[in-house]
């Protein structure tokens, strides 16, 4: 009897779970996650999906208008570069070049300072308050001016963009996941792992990690713009992606002599940017709301 | 509060320290530092002088030494560029900046605090979207492209307004507004949340209660308390103008610090590019430091921890 009763009650939540995934879907931001969804496909597959040489520099075909305007054609959708080279086949791999960046610098200086965080929060004391101090020191440092005189050392490469970001991005991480887990230590469940034998690393780990990971998440989402807006700014500056190599700042900076003939050649790289930060940003805003109820009343 | 202050004096020192330390050593890490002092064709006479100027014959300790002893003397090397000394490129182009970072802030003032406070107060109304619609787009928009854009429209298309160079006052109009729209976004997105908040607030009902004008209660009790959210990021947002500022010095041909390290760059002029950025960073940290502790003066809850 009690058994019919329950399946009966437990039933219907369950046969149907498809109410609760719509209600979700419903207040996810669409329009975001697709802008998101375009800029990852079109970095993967761009050998496929594009019909230009991204590189191939081409004189008489220079400083095409897109396809509207007068003289404009559909082989070149969004018109050409002062050099001739197709303007959405080098948006396309420029969506390649942001993501590589922001992927790389993300994940090694994300992960690098969450460590931190779960160490000097976990450990506290002497451990907390010198990594502490290293991560304020670092936060004091104005990032693209740092980036600037790095790349100007080292050389401008990927691999120079990427450390210069990485060097300075750790310490935010670091910082917010300490708070976190400052809060987290006073609660029982960490008592007990403790008392249970657990080891240091297995409750950071097992215990503290996927309590902050929430927080991580929104972090982590937030950021993606805000690297994507600084690799820009560098290569704008000369001093992140190298030409040829088609990055989306390094564009802006090719086409800003020709603003007053050519307004295509910056208009586009510049729309591409603020899309898809735009994409993260609104992204970052919805999962914080949903993630943290502090943030929800407001 | 003097416990604050030294801990807070102590910090910016370490992090200028940590900042020389890291460029000294990275310069000497990653090749011959001489050769970044000297333009590509210099012969080894002029290799070995300059070796012997920097001391790098002698130990890293007294290499670091000579290097901070210049510095402070305000000897930066000269350019490789222009020949000239580049503490004097530096005394020409630093008023130019903070002239522009500095017009830049206060539009920044007059825009963002009206934006945040009218937001909240007509929550959920055409005006909370219209100005929360353009703080989203302002932490979007790449501070060069909007630049360039500005020049499109302003100097290209109707030809109101000059794109580039300094000037009259019309010449500060593009440049500090495409410098502070970035920060007014952050802004008001901030005071908005925070003065939610406060009217939210028992202070706030009594005020009401008392019998007090609305917009008295607005403009001067919520809005005082919710200024403390702000003024605590007050360092972030000026070392946010001052980066930004090379951006749009770059764009608007302004002829400041960021131009001369753009040029510094484009021409790999080493010294030229290493004093701005070590300028600029310590004027960062320092501009950090004094709204810290203002801010910690005004402030007793800071000052009594």
């Amino acid at each position: 009897m009690a058994k019919s009763i329950n399946t009966a009650a437990i039933q219907p939540g369950k046969a149907n779970p498809w109410p609760k995934i719509l209600a979700s879907l419903k207040s996810a931001p669409l329009i975001p996650l697709s802008i998101i969804l375009v800029f990852v496909l079109a970095a993967i597959l761009a050998d496929l999906v594009t019909f230009h040489d991204a590189y191939q520099v081409r004189l008489s075909d220079r400083l095409i208008p897109p396809f509207w305007q007068d003289g404009g054609s559909w082989s070149h959708p969004l018109g050409t570069d002062p050099l001739g080279r197709d303007v959405l086949t080098r948006i396309t791999y420029g969506a390649r070049v942001s993501i590589i960046i922001a992927a790389a610098a993300l994940a090694i200086g994300g992960g690098f300072g969450t460590l931190i965080g779960l160490t000097a929060g976990y450990y506290g004391g002497k451990v907390d308050s010198i990594l502490m101090r290293l991560a304020d020191i670092t936060l004091a440092f104005p990032l693209i001016l740092f980036a600037i005189l790095l790349v100007m050392v080292l050389g401008p490469s990927m691999m120079n963009v990427i450390i210069a970001i990485t060097l300075v991005l750790w310490a935010r991480y670091a910082r917010v996941i300490r708070g976190e887990v400052l809060g987290l230590m006073q609660r029982d469940f960490i008592a007990r792992a403790k008392v249970s034998g657990a080891s240091d690393w297995r409750i950071m780990m097992r215990h503290l990690l996927p309590n902050v990971m929430p927080t991580l998440i929104v972090l982590l989402t937030l950021q993606v713009g805000w690297v994507i807006i600084v690799e820009a700014s560098l290569s704008f500056l000369g001093a992140g992606i190298p030409p040829p190599t088609p990055a989306w700042g390094g564009m802006l900076a090719e086409g800003r002599e020709y603003v007053s003939t050519a307004w295509w050649v910056t208009t586009a790289p510049g729309i591409a940017i603020m899309l898809v930060v735009l994409a993260f940003n609104l992204c970052g805003d919805w999962l914080r709301e949903r993630l943290d109820p502090k943030q929800r009343s407001i | 509060m003097q416990r604050y202050i030294v801990k807070r004096v102590g910090e910016a020192i370490l992090a200028l320290f940590a900042l020389s330390i890291i460029i000294f050593l990275m310069v000497r890490m990653t090749g011959d530092p001489a050769l970044l002092m000297l333009p590509p064709d210099a012969g080894a006479d002029a290799l070995e002088d300059i070796r012997h100027s920097m001391g790098l014959d002698k130990p890293l300790v007294v290499q670091y030494g000579l290097f901070i002893r210049d510095y402070a003397h305000g000897s930066f090397g000269d350019s490789l560029r222009s020949k000239t000394p580049v503490s004097e490129l530096v005394k020409d182009r630093l008023p130019n900046s903070l002239k522009l970072v500095g017009t830049a802030a206060v539009i920044v003032l007059l825009i963002s605090i009206p934006l945040g406070v009218l937001s909240a107060v007509y929550r959920g109304t055409w005006i909370d979207t219209l100005a929360t619609g353009f703080a989203v787009l302002g932490q979007a928009v790449p501070v060069f492209w909007l630049g360039i854009l500005m020049i499109q429209l302003f100097t290209v298309k109707l030809g109101w307004l000059p794109s580039s160079g300094m000037g009259g006052l019309d010449h500060y109009i593009m440049p500090a507004f495409a410098l502070g729209f970035f920060t007014v976004a952050a802004i008001q997105r901030l005071l908005r949340s925070s003065m939610l908040e406060a009217m939210d607030s028992e202070y706030i009902k009594l005020a009401r209660i008392k019998g007090l004008t609305e917009f008295k209660v607005i403009w001067k009790h919520a809005l005082r308390n919710s200024m403390i959210s702000v003024i605590t990021l007050g360092g972030i947002y000026i070392a946010i103008l001052i980066t930004l500022g090379i951006l749009v010095e770059v764009v608007f041909a302004w002829p400041g610090m960021g131009r001369l390290m753009f040029q510094g760059i484009v021409f790999r002029d080493f010294p030229v590019v290493q004093a701005v950025v070590l300028i600029s960073a310590a004027i960062v940290i320092f501009s950090s430091l004094v709204v810290d502790i203002a801010y910690a003066y005004l402030d007793p809850r800071i000052r009594l921890q």
